[in-house]
């Protein structure tokens, strides 16, 4: 089954022209059912269990279900994500719980600059300095092999 | 014909992708492309943000040199792979990404990705060349990155890429078609950056059911990179130079930090330790068997003799390994805080990378501190980016390259107006995710480059692009036109589904080419064989059928696996020696011949003759 929706809670996102599921999903699965609109993996057995569906679903309504081949039935792993970390509760078939906690990123949503604040020494398109080098080595240039 | 909309975009260098290769291509294009009024335009099969294959995450970063360190140096790193792909490497290649990789990596810092640090302020290593990350949202922030760079106007999301537009030689754009709208795309380009990823589902998985998309690398890796260059007509190298990853059985979860950081021991099911038990084996591969680390394909080899003489099942160690680190860490108090420490570690660094593999640990009540865990070889992928090495043939870099590897332009293929990175270019192994960034970059400025040296607009030939579109959505057509031929649209006898066409290719390549039920063996008879079933198949690849958009991106990254798979099992066939006994092994070649085999296989597709020929190309060292 690997990722499923509730559809108790998947709104197909409302007006929007695609669901959030379908924008992320890498591997084009999910897909929005028009007549009810509920979305839904059209392909499971193509899921990488990337859980990037899960983590962006705004109605939380994705849940994984881990594949049934290999996996004994019974065990969840439910993710939290916000914009600087990610909670994650680990549910054990025997009913244990664990809960951890990660950072992210470390900078402001939307804000990767992409020069770093390094300055490019040089403008040859012929030589081996690439943007933000050589100050993004922290050296003073790009090394090379003398023949 | 299926009734699509042409869409033509006009743009000076276009990046076919969207992973790590191709947001470095991207951050470094945009600001060279500013400087000389060009634009640059890329497109993704998915969106940006969590595509390619990080798109899950990442617990570290596999590729940091640290020159500034001085802990080591680009040559130490050239030497490393070099041993590890059993001498055959481009030296120039992996030097020149070593070279530029900690500025990657350093921006990948300044961008928002957590990198672990010591007490010192110093980045943790998980081992010499490893880097620990928080690396949950690893992909979201290069991807801004990029984003930020190009602009959202230049980027094109859902258009899938089939295969290269060519002008006397040339290429000069891209042909596609989006996965969202009725819509077909025309990019045409004074160069074209490929970097659409490596190739998964070339072989059967281990994994059947729902559970099939479980590969260790993404099953979105379809083998694109691969056909567009070889249609173009470019030289390819090291196809037969695949990958198989030792990885926690079933769901593949990483074992770097078990082997590295924690220091884990693997045994099998009686108890055995194979590198011990086994390393007079070692000899037979000198010298790479005598060297530390010793190469990833000959670790593997040591397990796989275990495993094929019934003493599986092999585990690795994680309770022998924490209890150890626990216990040494001081009195009982502390020994539990560093328990728990090591415990946040463990299933991080699967919930960052591969949360099957915490579901599967969850689903079976495993904690790692309590009892050991199954590992398993995978089955064989194409990801010229880790330790495999299959790709293009590619210039490298005139400051460094011997003038039998330079051809004008670092990253260029053969033919002019194609570069390549990451996946997509060859015999450059262990880039992994931030050396195929520093690798888009060097390949972005190149491509630059190239495109001010050579400013005049290409000329298109109408016709040819008609035939192209008639040719992409046939599988549209075919379907429209015999599905009411049989009351079930999955068996007709006009057509194959892209599944189906799937399963026939696996099925080929597993049972012929050293798949996971051939134990990863073959021989010459085998593979003429299979060769023989290949063609049969791709005859009838001109009876794929597609009932939707969805299922045209199917038919045609099957199309881009099965060139895959023809180049593999001809690059195979070719090198008449076994070199890397844990990824394949020909049985009746059973050793390795340095004397007639220390080389390159390269091989070319001819389109005009629509013929392969298959040749070698010399190692030329340049680190001693």
């Amino acid at each position: 089954m690997p990722s499923y929706v509730n559809p108790e809670k998947c709104d197909g996102c409302k007006a929007l022209d695609k669901t959030a599921c379908q924008y992320i999903c890498p591997n084009d699965l999910m897909t929005l059912n028009r007549d009810i609109m509920k979305a839904f993996n059209r392909e499971p057995e193509m899921c990488w269990e990337c859980y990037n569906c899960v983590k962006i679903c705004p109605t939380q309504a994705i849940e994984i279900r881990g594949y049934a081949d290999f996996v004994p039935l019974g065990a969840t792993v439910t993710p939290m994500r916000s914009t600087d970390s990610i909670m994650w509760t680990v549910k054990f078939r025997n009913g244990t719980l664990k809960r951890f906690k990660f950072p992210i990123r470390t900078t402001e949503e939307g804000k990767a600059v992409p020069d770093g604040g390094w300055k490019t020494k040089d403008a040859d398109l012929k030589s081996p300095v690439l943007f933000t080098e050589p100050e993004s080595l922290g050296l003073p240039q790009v090394v090379s092999i003398k023949h | 014909m299926a009734n699509l909309k042409t869409q033509v975009v006009e743009t000076d260098l276009l990046i076919v992708g969207g992973g790590m290769a191709a947001c470095g291509a991207a951050v470094e294009a945009a600001y060279w492309a500013k400087q000389h009024g060009l634009k640059v335009t890329l497109v993704d099969k998915a969106a940006v943000d969590r595509s390619g294959a990080v798109a899950m995450g990442l617990s570290a970063i596999n590729q940091y040199v640290g020159i500034k360190d001085g802990k080591n140096t680009v040559e130490d790193y050239v030497k490393y792979v070099r041993s590890d792909l059993m001498g055959i490497t481009r030296e120039d290649l992996v030097y020149n990404i070593a070279r530029h990789v900690d500025s990657t990596v350093h921006l990948f810092e300044k961008w928002g990705l957590p990198i672990w640090k010591d007490a010192e302020g110093n980045y943790v290593h998980e081992g010499r060349w490893q880097l620990m990350i928080n690396g949950e949202s690893y992909k979201v922030v290069v991807a801004e990155a990029a984003k930020n760079a190009l602009g959202a106007e230049n980027i094109y999301e859902r258009v899938f890429i089939v295969g290269p537009i060519m002008q006397g030689g040339v290429c000069v754009g891209a042909v596609g078609f989006s996965v969202r709208e009725e819509r077909f795309y025309v990019f045409k380009a004074k160069a074209v950056l490929v970097a659409m990823g490596g190739a998964v589902h070339v072989f059967k998985p281990r994994s059947s059911g729902e559970g099939f998309g479980r590969a260790w690398y993404p099953p979105w890796n379809s083998g694109s990179s691969a056909y567009f260059t070889l249609k173009a007509g470019a030289e390819m190298t090291c196809q037969e130079v695949r990958f198989i990853p030792v990885r926690f059985k079933d769901a593949y979860g990483p074992v770097g930090a078990w082997f590295l950081l924690f220091k884990s021991r693997a045994t099998n099911g009686m108890g055995g330790d194979y590198m011990q038990e086994r390393k007079d084996e070692l000899e037979k591969w000198v010298p790479y068997g005598k060297v530390k680390p010793v190469p990833a394909n000959l670790r593997n080899w040591l397990m796989m003799l275990d495993v094929m003489d019934g003493k599986g099942p092999i585990y690795m160690r994680t309770e022998e390994a924490i209890t150890k680190i626990a216990s040494e860490s001081g009195d009982e108090k502390a020994a539990k805080k560093k328990l728990k420490e090591l415990e946040a570690e463990a299933w991080e660094d699967f919930l960052d990378m591969t949360i099957s593999q915490a579901i599967l640990w969850a689903g079976t009540d495993t904690a790692p501190e309590e009892k050991p865990s199954e590992i398993a070889a995978a089955e064989p992928y194409f990801i010229g980016s880790h330790s495999g090495a299959s790709g293009a043939w590619v210039s490298g870099p005139k400051d460094i390259a011997p003038n039998e590897y330079f051809w004008g332009y670092p990253n260029m293929s053969t033919v002019e107006g194609i570069f390549c990175a990451g996946d997509a270019s060859g015999a450059s192994s262990h880039k992994f995710s931030s050396g195929s960034h520093a690798e888009g970059r060097i390949a972005a400025k190149a491509a630059i480059d190239y495109i001010v040296d050579h400013p005049a607009a290409p000329n298109y030939d109408q016709a040819q692009i008609d035939a192209l579109k008639a040719e992409i959505l046939r599988p549209l057509d075919v379907y429209s036109q015999f599905s009411k031929t049989s009351s079930d649209p999955e068996i007709n006898p006009n057509y194959i589904r892209p599944k189906m066409f799937m399963f026939r290719l696996q099925k080929i390549m597993d049972e012929y080419a050293g798949g996971v039920s051939s134990q990863f063996k073959t021989s010459k008879a085998l593979l003429e064989k299979g060769l023989d079933l290949l063609q049969y198949l791709k005859v009838d690849s001109e009876k794929l059928a597609a009932s939707d958009l969805h299922e045209l991106m199917r038919s045609w990254e099957n199309v881009h696996r099965m060139w895959q798979a023809e180049a593999h099992v001809r690059a195979i066939l070719f090198r008449e020696e076994t070199r890397w006994p844990g990824y394949y092994f020909r049985s009746d070649k059973p050793a390795m011949n340095e004397k007639d085999w220390k080389v390159f296989v390269n091989m070319k597709w001819l389109p005009k003759e629509n013929k392969w020929e298959v040749f070698t190309r010399p190692i030329i060292s340049i680190v001693s």
